[in-house]
């Protein structure tokens, strides 16, 4: 479109993916885990509909709305996952949940 | 237009730092609502109205909520009161606020300047992307309402247990 940098739109969603990732290893919290996931998810949507804004094609935004659906089916499973972590191990800290009882 | 692409990637981006160095995770929720909606704003630079559209209200709207539920749900007693009265100080809703207002002004500027009328050139309008959708895509429709069914399944598998594990521990007086 006329005259935005698309490029910059590509750096943007590397930069929010790699923030992502490192929210993924620095925190301990499995709610802010799973926060984190999201932001890497919201930034592989960035980068597709880029791509699709790129070429003028519809498909970038077709994949973000399959992005879309995987993000909400991953938040639905996965906080009734942590609501379950919460119940076995009264805390939320991943680092006592090392041990798997299985 | 290059100016508000640059100043909405810069709110998504700081936006997203404190998402994942807050240290509250409502902070981080309502720093990371900031950063959709700034990616919301990006799509819409980049000619893609419907994607904005669906981030805001799926995204912001709908997931976000979720989060908020669950956060509720594992917060609960008389210590929610008191932390509540902590979050209404202005300290912490200052700075998502700043940021959203900065989206606000640039919504602001771009619908004032009459971009978003000329578009078309550059723009890949709703109506293609529902033709791509349920065109050669008509089999990764399919697909999504199977992985949104079994998502349903599953997640109403978990709740049904730890609701049945709840009601038994309250019986025996153990539980919450």
């Amino acid at each position: 479109m006329n005259g935005i940098p698309l490029e910059q739109g590509l750096i943007v969603a590397g930069l929010l993916f790699a923030m992502g990732a490192a929210g993924v290893l620095i925190r301990r919290n499995a709610l802010f885990i799973f926060l984190s996931l999201e932001v890497m998810i919201n930034a592989t949507g960035l980068a597709f509909v880029t791509a699709g804004a790129m070429w003028l094609q519809p498909d970038g935004q077709v994949m973000f709305v399959f992005i879309l659906a995987v993000a909400a089916v991953e938040v639905a499973v996965g906080l009734a996952l942590v609501l379950w972590l919460y119940h076995w191990f009264r805390t939320l800290d991943v680092d006592r949940m090392s041990r798997m009882r299985g | 237009m290059t100016d508000a692409f640059t100043i909405a990637s810069i709110v998504a981006l700081l936006a997203t730092l404190r998402v994942i160095t807050a240290s509250h995770a409502v902070h981080a929720l309502l720093y990371f609502i900031v950063s959709l909606l700034a990616v919301a704003v990006l799509f819409l630079l980049m000619g893609a109205p419907f994607a904005a559209a669906l981030e805001v209200i799926i995204y912001a709207g709908a997931i976000m909520v979720l989060f908020v539920f669950v956060m509720m749900m594992l917060n609960p007693g008389p210590r929610a009161v008191q932390r509540e009265r902590h979050w209404l100080r202005p300290r912490i809703w200052a700075g998502p606020s700043i940021l959203a207002a900065v989206l606000a002004a640039e919504l602001v500027f771009i619908i004032g300047s009459g971009v978003s009328r000329t578009a078309g050139a550059g723009q890949v309008s709703p109506g293609e992307v529902g033709m791509a959708l349920f065109g050669p895509y008509l089999l990764g429709v399919e697909m999504a309402s199977v992985l949104l069914l079994a998502g349903l399944v599953g997640t109403y598998h978990l709740s049904w247990h730890l609701g049945r594990r709840r009601d038994s521990e309250r019986k025996r007086g153990i539980g919450p």
